[in-house]
């Protein structure tokens, strides 16, 4: 949303910035000429804010079709001379791996940098790994700026180390950065970029690994001397602290203001460590010469925690007996995100000082309250989104069909459809492109009996991102199998990003978009095409789909209700006619309110009856289609 | 402002400009020079979840991104039941509580799988938690400007209007040209002018 701040050229001017929009802005001041990522939150921010202003900079920005194909994009540019950037969320750099763990043999002759975002507690994403063990398996440096702020700066510098060193460095980010906002001081802009020039005298090839993996490890150690140094190492607080807290990451925050809060700044030292691999080594020992008792306060892993304790191992004749407390003693979750609470606990555990004390009763009460006065809250498809009719679709169809059948399901907003909101329609969620490969791979098994139909969602860019790979595998074994294209027209789940399906690129020019219906159609399937909000229709398409044999595709296809919402007002008001409407007595078991759970709806308990919230509802009509009592009366926009 | 830092939590569903109220208020203050931290929790919670955005307002340092258990000094609530689940986490007897009373069923009530409270028990319950508390129609104002989504700077404008933190209608105009769109200024202005108004003359509670 502050798309515009990161291209003013006013240095030393504080603006207000969300991290990766900070992130966006330190790979400007160090004259990125290439941008490229696959949408994936909590990363998104930073290539769409880089896209916003691409023209406006002169600079190349692509969502490009996948992880793994953006870093090929930015590597391209990077062994070219240039300097450039991609970013990822952590299943992003799964994707990515394969490639990156070929590049950091070869090396590059300009500046690269991956900001891989770490999701933590997975707010935003099916699982919570740690991005940090790459580094180590790549033998490339890694970064973790602990504020916003910082996150600006710790971009710029990991530049210059990929420049000097001629290697891939690694920023890695938590939600907790990403998606927060804070001050940020604008450095200077830079005015030239290099010309690409790919050196045709020589060879990028790892082979042999032999050879190119020692040159990694040298200019691993190469970084370090560089990071040593770095003022993103830094340590606070007394000489010989009681306690000493090593943090990296949003860590650092948390452990600041536990220690004010709880008045430890005479007795707790907080060592913040920017640079986590390879590890400054001279300043971690220095500091372990003068305590006794180390806490490692980091989010997911112990990989801080391990690093310490090697460095410990290595030196432990010069220095003291040491007790450490994190993840291995249990003093630190080894699941979720560190929070203000968390740390305050485990610092009054670790020192004896008692936590604030409570007001009088006010706690107690206000926890009652929140039992009593605060809901559930579940997460449920938008009002007016196409996926919950879909879903609806499918479930009839299924069940007309009788035969047990089994939807793979796939990641995007989708995924949703796992909760009620899409009736668990979905029966597994692993990674992108999953679904129909493990659909296809079912569709397979009736040789052994099987007698189950395979069917699997996917959504639009999911499409182009995993799936393309797995539906030509399925073509050319023949698997029995009914892939269902969530045709929705965006990269919703993200924020709307365009993929190669869109008429328009990253940076707003116009770009020949990739027909689904013919990349399905040159592999030899003619896909059918509904409409989920035509309720009858799709789940009568999907029923017959599901009778023939092979390998089939229809796309269920409707604008996302977020995208159309911007651009139209709602399309009917709908009504309810509450003589229809019979409540309990209709014997529907509310299907509109209990099953279908649009939260445009709302179950008036007085009465008994359903009403239309009208600040929610976006009048799709798809509810007046369900409704046996013909009670919802659609009366135009 | 009363305290530092003042931590303020914006709260609601999905949906309802949560994000874009913090930023907007955000914005204004690090413009009046306040070092601002704003934690923002959306992703999957932006599909009809709870909503919560931490504001941290100081003349002295940059606070991390979560206020700790207890500790928050304002709440900004675009839906009332959302009040009552920060206070259950924030609260303290010191706390203000601004409040839209419109409110959303969860998907969990409109299925009938958890119910939604009275409504005077549950704005009696947030009064009784809070030092100060403002209960306002907010959606109903920004229906009558057109976009329910304005409830989010009419309650800045309460907010300002209350004297709870230092916004003026041209720090308004000046934030949504900056960090949203200028053509988005004029209705803003009028929503935020809107909420000062309600403001007059409510008793405080």
């Amino acid at each position: 949303m502050t798309m515009s701040l990161i291209s003013l050229d006013s240095p030393g001017r504080e603006v207000l910035l969300m991290g990766n929009e900070a992130i966006a802005r330190g790979a400007l001041e160090a004259g990125i000429s290439v941008a490229a990522a696959y949408p994936g939150n909590p990363s998104s921010e930073i290539i769409g804010a880089l896209a916003d202003v691409a023209n406006e900079m002169g600079i190349y920005v692509e969502w490009s079709v996948n992880e793994k194909v953006a870093l090929e994009v930015a590597a391209a540019a990077a062994v070219s001379g240039l300097n450039a950037v991609v970013a990822m969320k952590q299943n992003g750099l799964n994707v990515a791996s394969d490639f990156l763990l070929n590049l950091n043999l070869t090396g590059i002759r300009g500046g690269l940098v991956l900001v891989v975002c770490d999701d933590p507690a997975g707010i935003s994403s099916t699982n919570e790994q740690d991005s940090r063990i790459f580094a180590r398996l790549a033998d490339l440096p890694l970064f973790e700026p602990s504020s916003f702020h910082e996150a600006k700066d710790i971009v710029r510098f990991a530049f210059e180390v990929s420049r000097k060193i001629n290697n891939v460095c690694i920023v890695r980010s938590v939600t907790r950065i990403s998606h927060a906002r804070g001050n940020v001081a604008l450095g200077p802009l830079p005015t030239t970029r290099p010309v690409p020039h790919f050196d045709t005298s020589k060879q990028l090839s790892s082979l042999p690994a032999i050879v190119s993996h020692p040159v990694a490890h040298e200019r691993l150690k190469q970084a370090a001397d560089l990071i040593e140094s770095s003022p993103f190492n830094c340590y606070e607080g007394p000489e010989t602290p009681e306690l000493l807290v090593i943090t990296c990451g949003s860590g650092w925050f948390f452990a600041r203001e536990a220690r004010d809060i709880l008045g430890l700044g005479s007795q707790l030292g907080i060592l913040k460590i920017g640079t986590t691999w390879p590890m400054p080594e001279n300043l971690i020992r220095e500091r372990l010469a003068k305590t006794q008792r180390v806490l490692i306060l980091e989010e997911v892993d112990p990989v801080l925690e391990n690093n310490v304790k090697e460095i410990f191992a290595d030196f432990n004749a010069s220095l003291p007996q040491i007790s450490f407390y994190g993840k291995k003693s249990g003093t630190v979750p080894d699941s979720g995100e560190l929070s203000p609470g968390l740390v305050l606990g485990i610092f009054s555990r670790l020192t004896g000082v008692a936590l604030p004390s409570p007001e009088d009763g006010y706690r107690a009460s206000a926890s009652a309250a929140l039992g009593e006065f605060s809901p559930m809250r579940s997460l449920a498809f938008c009002p007016g989104c196409p996926h919950r009719a879909s879903f609806w679709a499918i479930k009839k169809a299924l069940a007309l069909d009788g035969r047990d059948g089994v939807l793979f399901g796939d990641i995007g907003c989708y995924g949703l459809g796992f909760l009620p909101t899409g009736f668990r329609q979905p029966k597994t969620l692993h990674a992108m492109g999953s679904g129909t490969g493990m659909a296809s791979g079912f569709g397979m098994l009736s040789r052994f009996g099987a007698t189950q139909p395979s069917l699997t969602v996917c959504g639009d860019s999911t499409f182009f991102h995993a799936a393309i790979p797995a539906l030509v595998n399925a073509v050319h074994h023949r698997s029995d199998f009914l892939m269902i294209i969530l045709d929705n027209s965006a990269t919703a789940m993200t924020g709307f990003q365009p993929h190669p399906g869109s008429p328009r690129d990253a940076m707003g020019s116009e770009a020949p978009p990739v027909v689904i219906e013919e990349v399905c159609a040159s592999l030899g399937v003619e896909p059918i095409v509904a409409d989920p909000f035509d309720l009858n229709d799709a789940a009568a398409t999907v029923y017959e789909q599901l009778q023939r044999p092979g390998t089939k595709i229809l796309i269920l296809r409707q604008e996302c209700a977020l995208v159309r919402g911007r651009k139209e007002s709602r399309r009917e008001r709908i009504r309810i006619d509450h003589e229809k409407c019979i409540g309990e007595e209709c014997g529907c078991n509310r299907l509109c309110t209990r099953v279908f759970r649009c939260p445009g709806l709302k179950w008036n308990c007085s009465v008994s009856k359903a009403e239309i919230d009208e600040a929610i509802c976006v009048g799709c009509g798809v509810c007046a289609q369900i409704c046996p009592a013909g009670a919802f009366v659609k009366e135009g926009a | 402002m009363r305290k530092d830092p003042f931590n303020v939590v914006v709260t609601g569903v999905g949906g309802q400009g949560n994000v874009l109220a913090s930023l907007l208020i955000g914005a204004v203050l690090v413009d009046r020079g306040f070092k601002v931290t704003i934690g923002e929790t959306y992703g999957a919670s932006q599909r009809g979840g709870s909503v919560m955005s931490h504001v941290r307002i100081s003349r002295a340092h940059q606070y991390g991104p979560l206020i700790p258990p207890w500790s928050a000094d304002l709440v900004i609530a675009l839906e009332p039941t959302e009040a009552a689940r920060v206070l259950g986490q924030f609260g303290n007897p010191g706390i203000v509580s601004v409040v839209n009373t419109r409110p959303i069923h969860p998907v969990d009530v409109i299925s009938g799988d958890a119910t939604y409270p009275d409504m005077d028990a549950l704005l009696g319950k947030i009064r009784e938690l809070s030092l100060e508390a403002y209960f306002v129609q907010a959606t109903e104002k920004a229906m009558e400007l057109g976009n329910p989504i304005l409830a989010n700077v009419v309650l800045i404008g309460v907010v300002a209007g209350a004297g709870l933190l230092p916004i003026t209608a041209q720090d308004v105009e000046k934030a949504v040209t900056d960090y949203l769109s200028p053509h988005k200024v004029e209705i803003n202005r009028r929503a935020f002018l809107i909420g000062m108004e309600l403001v007059k003359g409510h008793e405080r509670i």
